[in-house]
């Protein structure tokens, strides 16, 4: 609904926010090169928000996998 | 009332271990198995937040170690009737390094009772957050800045799918797990489609646990086929006001005792960790005996972010082995199942519990959190010469 700025997709560019908070990613160490703010994301958690747009993410947790979804940017996948 | 199986870490160090409050009559009594009722469970009506009724004894030392896990031992495989939860509390000071001894002496229990074999289950939340509960540990409740984003019930091919992959990992169980206080009748109606659905399709025990039931609702799970219900005492009474305020512990021991009462097998968790002293564990323990479930998830606390606990401590390893041992010799009987928090708390120790009474394991992923691969835990099992295979409680 709300026109959301282009921001980079999972599957353009890399990540800019957060996937345990949320928030936009540092640059550099220990932010965007790690992917996630320092601490932010319990190593046996799946992502709980978009990596591209900060968007809290649907997650599905099976007993083998995790599927999650951004309502923007579609599904994300244990190896995005 | 989909708890966690999520996990968390504990506190009590061993060096934290104690308080003493006085003891009491009550936690002197005798358990089921044995004579006198214990009175733990049940209080006299009115009266206000429970104190916890046991006391622990100073650190044991050396000999007298001896000879509480002599005593035990006699107990459990020669009188064979349940431990006394005075007896409890002296096992529980024993010192660390005698945690070992009491971890032999659990397995022995375990195998006299139910043999090697190990029962497999996996889990799913069907439908994930929003709970109206305050459960302090629980990143589901609404009431509390999780990051978790709630999402309606899933839909049959969903559950299926997940029903499926726990089949592929070997499991005779398959739990679906509600986050919500209880169900009303649209959950229901859901349950009682998907109950039959996933047995008749895979061919799966199925498991449930959605909140506090009704004497009806509890029927009708029943009859349409629902194998174990579980729903989690979690801590002592005396602790749980302290951690949950918008239902009672007497509450979830009433759904308890519903299950049971409609024919469904009793899956009731606990989740050490949570602040409480090794005095409210054994507390704990003795108001399991009194209840009887067939199965006792192991949860540790496995902090959650935005909880009220997100900053305790874990339960130490060498710790949460010791009261996986305190559970088996409690409960000789139940199937002693592996929930959620062994990953982290645990981490290289975690086939060490199954040879200090464990017989049961949740395989791959939790509720809203992820666990190891299935395929280590299987080999595990081949390592360690335990058959996987469906069990029932003995008690
Ligand atoms: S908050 Fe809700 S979902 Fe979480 S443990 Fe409590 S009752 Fe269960
Ligand atoms: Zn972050
Ligand atoms: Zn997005």
């Amino acid at each position: 609904m709300t026109a959301v700025a282009p921001e980079p997709g999972p599957g353009d560019g890399g990540a800019s926010h957060c996937p345990g908070c949320g928030r936009p990613l540092a640059p550099g160490p220990g932010g965007a090169d790690a992917g996630h703010c320092p601490g932010c994301l319990p190593p046996l958690d799946p992502p709980r928000f978009c990596p591209a747009c900060g968007r809290r993410l649907r997650v599905l947790v099976s007993p083998r996998g995790w599927r999650a979804t951004c309502r923007t940017h579609g599904p994300l996948g244990p190896d995005f | 009332m989909p708890d966690q199986p999520s996990s968390s870490p504990s506190c009590s160090t061993p060096s934290g271990r104690s308080t003493t409050t006085p003891r009491t009559d009550a936690a002197a009594g005798s358990a089921p198995g044995g004579s006198a009722p214990v009175a733990l469970l049940r209080r006299p009506s009115g009266e206000a937040a429970a104190s916890c009724p046991v006391s622990l004894p100073p650190t044991l030392s050396p000999q007298e170690a001896q000879e509480a896990l002599a005593d035990a031992r006699e107990a459990l495989l020669g009188e064979r009737r349940l431990l006394r939860v005075e007896e409890l509390a002296r096992l529980a000071a024993l010192p660390d390094d005698q945690v070992a001894a009491l971890g032999a002496l659990a397995h022995e229990v375990r195998l006299d009772r139910l043999g090697p074999t190990v029962e497999v289950e996996g889990i799913l939340s069907a439908k994930t957050g929003g709970c109206p509960e305050d459960c302090h540990f629980c990143a589901q409740s609404a009431r509390f800045d999780s990051p978790l984003l709630a999402t309606p019930m899933l839909d049959d091919q969903e559950v299926l799918q997940a029903a499926w992959e726990t089949k592929a990992s070997g499991a005779s169980e398959f739990c679906i797990v509600l986050a919500i206080r209880g169900p009303d009748e649209r959950v229901m109606a859901r349950l009682l489609e998907l109950v039959p659905l996933v047995q008749r399709t895979t061919g799966l025990q199925v498991a449930v646990s959605a909140g506090i039931l009704t004497e009806n609702q509890a029927r009708r799970l029943a009859e349409a086929g629902v194998h174990r219900y579980n729903h989690n005492l979690e801590t002592a009474r005396s602790f749980f006001p302290q951690v949950v305020t918008t239902h009672s512990w007497e509450e979830r021991a009433e759904t308890c005792r519903l299950v049971q009462r409609h024919g469904m097998e009793l899956c009731c968790g606990v989740l050490f960790g949570m602040g409480e002293t090794p005095a409210q564990r054994v507390e704990l323990l003795g108001q399991l005996q009194e209840l009887r479930p067939a199965e006792v998830p192991i949860n540790f606390l496995n902090p959650r972010p935005g909880t009220p606990l997100a900053e305790r401590p874990l339960v130490g390893a060498w710790e949460a082995i010791r009261w996986v041992a305190l559970a088996r010799l409690a409960l000789p009987g139940v199937l002693l199942r592996y929930a959620g928090g062994r990953e982290v708390t645990l981490r290289d120790l975690q086939a060490l519990g199954l040879t200090a009474g464990i017989n049961a394991l949740i395989v791959g992923n939790y509720l809203t959190t992820l666990g190891r691969s299935p395929e280590e835990d299987l080999r595990m099992l081949e390592d360690l010469a335990m058959p996987v295979g469906a069990l029932s409680a003995a008690w």
